[in-house]
């Protein structure tokens, strides 16, 4: 029977304790109003540039690519620090987290030296193209075509809940650049567009509350040169999944409601609204410690897939669970127009919920992925 | 060496009476200063044990003696005399109530700010849902006395941490077994563990084991960080709960029975997870502190 491997924890070094200070000093300066789920629906490009003045954006990409060669438990401290206040970092949220390092790890020298150190100055922000109409959990059955042509490739295919692309530099778009045949991760490519282009049309795809995060990407015979091929041709599925683990296990799959929480605290004065902040602190606590233990593990180079799975699955279950409890012992409406902080919280968090357990692989799919790792499956 | 340790651990622990085994390898009072009588050595290590113990369900008050009385012991500058020992917090004559391993272990008494060794001159049996001894003791007099600056809420939050441990291994071994189960136990003509909504079942079980585990491993590295103790049992009796409700749920009615082992497991998951504060007091206790929560979970307060 295979069985789950320990998850250490992960240990913060001390010289985080002056980072963490030096964040919340910022912050505290900083004019934004507090929001839940900040880093899909709080872009500010100025606040983003900000950042990369204070050398917190591509903290981990090495000096000599405009980066600040910190490790990845540093990172941690930093947009933990963001998350936790609720902090517009929306705009160069997955620029930061997945695209820099992953055009570090996967890039030409040229695409590093062009991409690189406008990620670090908040300066260049990427969409995701991966999700498509007919592709969602099942992302190897994607649709997009990149087509060879003399001097690079044409790319034919719709892209859907794309976060941010109506504010974004360029998107890293996953297509099949040959057919499947017998193994379906075969065939698939990472091309890099720079937006806007000649070829691509961005639409927005409304959320419930009308809020535009998402869009619609058509891609209509857009011409990527060689150039701009990330990585291997054919080799985009492990591309794309070597991601994974720093992808679903960071803690702003813990923290997309941690303002509710602080909400609470301060109204919180009878004992049961008061041990409810308790029992949410306390299960916070520990989800923490595992996104910290999974952060630890890749700082030293492991790629802890399954406990990234679990944490998220875990994570995003506690995100819901904040807003209940809140609900329990508040008689706030949720309400997006209100002058109460807490009203209009709740109002960002109840309907932001059904994405929490949706982006990033859904539990449902992570779940296979852990029962897969049990042997079950 | 610590997985040496859990090696050695869980070869000793798999026996009926893992006591004796334990004296001879000098492994009842790890984590227990040297210069106290105690075999030295760190918390973790202390630890790796207790979670060994708790996996196999071990009947041997080895939290107790060690982890707990030792300790207790060390700090107060007294030797920690051989055999097994357990700890009560309480008016020095007593009664005590619910003394894990009274009728069987020399107990060290917490009372008015000083600790004091003492055979019990009445014992009255009783147990948790288990059956592990938890028993009501009377003190005729003193046999060491001397003042310790461990208070009882210190000595509670030691408690705490050790069930705690003590749930993860019997967690995994919960997991373990459900696993097991349903890779072997067939329905329409295929075991049960192929169906998705038992997968989903033990990963949700998997997800519960595997936060809990690294949250009590980073609370035993910080015990004296009161956030982290009370977080990590909070954390570790609602998992318990969860963990023991799937490990049954997958089982079926066998899981339930006197001659399946699963029980063996279980009882202790319940009986534990209320042990020195369940997820509920733990809560309160979080809840009470003043200061950011932000501040709170990064220690920053």
């Amino acid at each position: 029977m295979a069985t789950l491997p320990d998850l250490d924890p992960g240990t913060l070094p001390p010289e985080t304790a002056a980072l963490r200070a030096r964040v919340r000093g910022f912050l505290a300066d900083e004019p934004f109003t507090p929001r839940c789920d900040c880093w899909l629906t709080g872009a500010d490009p100025a606040f983003s540039r900000r950042l990369g003045e204070q050398g917190w954006l591509g903290m981990t990409l090495p000096a000599r690519y405009g980066g600040h060669g910190r490790s990845p438990l540093e990172r941690f401290v930093v947009i933990e620090e963001l998350l936790a206040a609720g902090a517009p970092v929306g705009a160069h949220w997955i620029s930061d987290r997945q695209v820099g390092p992953s055009i570090l790890a996967n890039g030409t020298e040229e695409q590093r030296q062009e991409f690189l150190p406008a990620i670090a100055r908040g300066e260049c922000f990427f969409a995701i193209g991966m999700s498509e109409p007919d592709s969602g959990s099942d992302l190897a059955s994607v649709r997009t075509r990149a087509e060879r042509v003399p001097g690079g490739w044409r790319l034919h295919g719709t892209k859907v809940w794309t976060s941010g692309a109506h504010l974004a530099h360029a998107i890293l778009v996953l297509a099949r650049s040959a057919s499947a045949g017998d193994d379906r991760h075969a065939g698939l490519s990472q091309f890099i567009v720079p937006l806007p282009a000649e070829g691509v049309t961005v639409r927005p795809i409304l959320a419930m509350t009308g809020g535009h995060h998402f869009n619609e990407v058509v891609f209509d015979g857009a011409f990527v040169p060689d150039a701009m091929v990330l990585g291997q041709i054919g080799d985009g599925w492990r591309q794309v999944t070597a991601e994974l683990a720093y992808e679903r296990s960071g803690p702003e799959r813990l923290l997309s409601t941690f303002l509710l929480i602080r909400l609470l605290a301060e109204r919180a004065d009878e004992a049961g609204a008061r041990n409810a902040v308790g029992g949410l602190l306390a299960r916070l606590w520990a989800l923490r410690q595992a996104s910290l233990g999974v952060a630890g593990a890749l700082a030293q180079g492991r790629t802890p897939d399954l406990p990234a799975a679990l944490v998220k699955d875990l994570g995003t279950r506690f995100e819901r669970e904040v807003v209940e409890t809140v609900r329990r012992h508040t008689a706030v409406e949720p309400d997006p127009g209100s002058a109460d902080p807490l009203a209009r919280a709740l109002a960002e968090a109840v309907a932001q919920t059904p994405g929490f357990t949706l982006r990033g692989g859904t539990n449902e799919i992570l779940r296979g992925i852990v029962a897969r790792g049990l042997g079950v499956r | 060496m610590s997985e040496l340790l859990e090696e050695t651990a869980h070869q000793i622990m798999a026996a009926p009476d893992p006591w004796p085994a334990l004296e001879d390898a000098g492994l009842t009072l790890v984590g227990v200063p040297e210069e106290a009588g105690g075999s030295g050595g760190t918390l973790e290590d202390a630890a790796v044990l207790l979670r060994a113990a708790g996996y196999h369900g071990a009947p041997v008050p080895l939290a107790e003696t060690g982890w707990l009385a030792g300790r207790l012991l060390a700090a107060a500058g007294l030797p920690v005399p051989s055999g097994p020992l357990t700890v009560a917090h309480g008016p020095s004559g007593g009664p005590l109530r619910r003394v894990p391993w009274g009728r069987a272990a020399r107990c060290v008494v917490l009372a008015d700010g000083s600790v004091a060794i003492l055979d019990p001159a009445q014992v009255t049996e009783g147990a948790n849902l288990a059956g592990e001894p938890r028993d009501d003791l009377v003190f005729d007099a003193a046999e060491a006395v001397a003042p310790c600056p461990v208070t009882p809420a210190e000595l509670r939050r030691w408690g705490a941490l050790a069930r705690a441990v003590q749930l993860t291994g019997a967690m995994r071994r919960a997991l373990e077994l459900a696993v097991a189960y349903a890779g072997e136990r067939e329905q329409f003509g295929r075991p049960i563990g192929r169906f998705q909504a038992v997968q989903h079942l033990l990963a949700e079980m998997a997800g519960e084991v595997v936060v809990a585990d690294v949250a009590v491993r980073a609370a035993v590295r910080t015990p004296d960080d009161p956030v982290a103790v009370a977080s990590a049992k909070a954390n570790a009796s609602r998992a318990a709960g969860e963990v023991a409700a799937i490990a049954h749920q997958v089982h079926g009615a066998i899981g339930v029975t006197a001659e399946h082992p699963l029980h063996r497991t279980t009882l202790r998951l319940w009986s534990w997870r209320e042990e020195y504060g369940d997820e509920h007091a733990w809560a309160a206790e979080l809840g009470a502190l003043d200061g950011d929560p932000w501040e709170l979970l990064t220690g920053t307060r």
